[in-house]
């Protein structure tokens, strides 16, 4: 596997000052792959990309590129391209000017075609002579997409592109973002805080936290086999329910009395559209939420039940 | 509340009522007169204080003054954008060499020009300087000439010129220059394609405030460059004073303003092309 490593993080460190930004940091990214890196703000996510990019030099560690290192380049030697999180558009130049401008710093020929083509996989093929101020949000971000893959990039960074979107939007984007990667076959890192994104369109993720990667893996691992405690609660709800960690939709609740289950007290539901969030107060004085649908949900206030959850469901950690 | 906005306009509208709009008025007027036997004015009206100016003793004044402007105008632009430059990338110290820019302003204009002449007269510095150390035997011409004025209004229009800039670069957002050098333009290019540009609301304030009053400078011309280089600022000083001739001071100083005036809406109309 690691042969078809595409950009490799080989012990990265970087500190500012006292803070220790990311220590000790390994990373694969496999050619053509969706990889996301989610985690908290403050998490050294940002820091990461910055690193790849070139606009931070890391302290410790090496970056390699096709096999080769890259951390002490400048960012205009090296193969990756980034999609700045506030897009990073030259408000003096027209769409076209914008997608043109690294076609013409590194010389490359026909630009007239690869601008146009870039433009059409965007959507854009019809707004080149507009200036950023003219567009839309979702139009600003589709531009510092077509921007950065115009260059071809061996890799291309995606600094949270989606945040800065109305939630509306952001939905239909998670989806387009996803198609126009599996299309071009381009290899997206993809730097988030929105575990919903990160699992909705990865091939794989790391999840960082305190500057260390604690897990990676396919969203469906990081999900459902959580290596830590952190992964467990930052990815999805979890309950906590005598130091073991339950899915909310893992949990039945029932006014039956269930011989395996625990008894509690309805505190309340939340309704969210899809399914009904029932939480309950444990005997032991635990707070926990079971995922029922519409149906279970005439659970009032103040009623006794019974919660219960099949024990291959139990997440565990020392 | 828009009332009341107006009424905020009203201190800075009377007081340019009085002291800029009806002084304005009496030298539009004092230049349609005819010059009093010991100065003042006196009628007829006329219009004799305008048609002098083609005698081209006044256009090569008016032309002069707008060279030397100019120049020393751009080579304000020069050396202010790198030094804006410094300072807008400097994080914690940029007020410290902020006030270190404005430090000047502390000491006299006045003084600080007679302190150029200490400098560069044939005695003075420099010359005495160079030649104990024998590296000339005659003292530099320094003082006296166009260039001495130039000097002399680099130095005291600098900080017009790097304010605008400063303020310009340093709501810059960073990450444009990150995404310039991200798309492969090496630091230079990003500088000319990038940072230049988007400075050019900076660039052309601090143009502005500097060319305006170089075009109208008195004092640096009538101490560093004598007599031989006499600019518009000084005929307009010699009518009201030793020539005693109030209309054609008044006429050369409405003049100045229009020629400022052309210049200025020139250098705006070449702003909105480029945009």
């Amino acid at each position: 596997m690691a042969d078809d490593a595409i950009l490799q993080l080989r012990g990265v460190s970087k500190r500012f000052g006292a803070h220790a930004a990311v220590t000790g940091l390994d990373l694969d990214v496999h050619r053509g792959a969706f990889f996301s890196v989610l985690g908290p703000s403050g998490c050294g996510k940002t820091t990461t990309l910055r690193m790849i990019a070139g606009f931070e030099t890391p302290d410790q560690g090496e970056i390699l590129l096709n096999g080769s290192r890259i951390d002490a380049l400048p960012p205009y030697r090296r193969n990756v391209n980034t999609v700045f999180q506030n897009y990073a558009l030259f408000p003096h130049l027209t769409v076209r000017g914008n997608v043109e401008f690294g076609l013409r710093r590194m010389g490359r020929a026909g630009i007239e075609e690869k601008v146009r083509t870039v433009l059409e996989q965007v959507r854009l093929g019809d707004k080149a002579s507009r200036m950023p101020a003219q567009l839309s949000g979702g139009e600003r971000q589709r531009v510092a997409l077509a921007r950065a893959l115009a260059l071809e990039p061996d890799v291309l960074l995606l600094d949270e592109p989606l945040s800065a979107l109305d939630p509306q939007l952001r939905k239909q984007v998670r989806a387009e973002l996803k198609d126009l990667q599996r299309r071009i076959g381009v290899t997206f890192l993809f730097i988030t805080h929105d575990q919903e994104e990160a699992l909705s369109m990865s091939d794989r993720i790391a999840v960082m936290n305190r500057g260390m990667v604690e897990q990676v893996g396919t969203p469906e691992e990081v999900y459902r086999r959580p290596k830590t405690r952190f992964v467990a609660s930052f990815l999805g709800a979890m309950n906590w329910i005598g130091g073991v960690g339950v899915r909310p939709e893992a949990l039945t609740i029932s006014r039956e009395a269930n011989p395996q289950g625990r008894r509690g007290v309805v505190v309340g539901s939340v309704f969210l559209g899809s399914a009904v969030h029932v939480e309950a107060r444990l005997d032991s004085g635990e707070i926990c939420t079971a995922q029922v649908a519409h149906d279970a949900a005439t659970l009032r206030a103040g009623e006794a039940v019974s919660i219960g959850w099949s024990a291959a469901d139990e997440l565990r950690f020392e | 509340m828009r009332r009341l906005r107006r009424l905020f306009l009203a201190p800075a509208a009377a007081l340019l009522a009085v002291t800029l709009a009806a002084p304005l008025v009496i030298v539009c007027l004092y230049s349609l007169m005819t010059r009093g036997a010991y100065g003042g004015v006196e009628r007829p009206f006329t219009l004799e204080n305008y048609t002098r100016f083609w005698d081209p003793l006044y256009g090569a004044i008016l032309l002069r003054s707008s060279w030397i402007a100019a120049v020393a105008t751009l080579l304000c632009l020069a050396l202010a954008f790198p030094l804006a430059l410094f300072i807008a990338r400097s994080g914690q110290k940029k007020n410290l060499y902020l006030s270190l820019v404005i430090l000047p302003f502390w000491t006299s204009f006045l003084i600080r020009t007679y302190a150029w002449m200490f400098l560069l007269r044939d005695t003075g510095l420099i010359n005495t300087l160079l030649q104990s150390m024998g590296l000339i035997h005659e003292p530099l011409p320094l003082l006296y000439n166009n260039g001495a004025v130039i000097l002399g209004l680099v130095y005291g229009f600098l900080p017009f010129m790097v304010l605008p800039l400063y303020a310009t670069l340093e709501r810059m957002d960073p990450s444009l220059a990150e995404a310039s050098s991200d798309l492969g333009a090496r630091p230079l290019q990003t500088l000319w394609r990038v940072t230049l540009p988007l400075c050019a609301p900076g660039i052309r304030a601090g143009s502005i405030l500097v060319f305006v009053p170089c075009l109208g400078t008195y004092l640096t011309s009538d101490l560093l460059g004598g007599s031989k280089t006499i600019l518009i600022g000084n005929l307009v000083q010699n009518q009201f004073t030793t020539a005693r001739d109030w209309p054609f001071g008044a006429a050369a100083s409405l003049a100045l303003m229009a020629v400022a005036m052309v210049l200025l809406l020139a250098a705006r109309r070449q702003g909105e092309e480029m945009l």
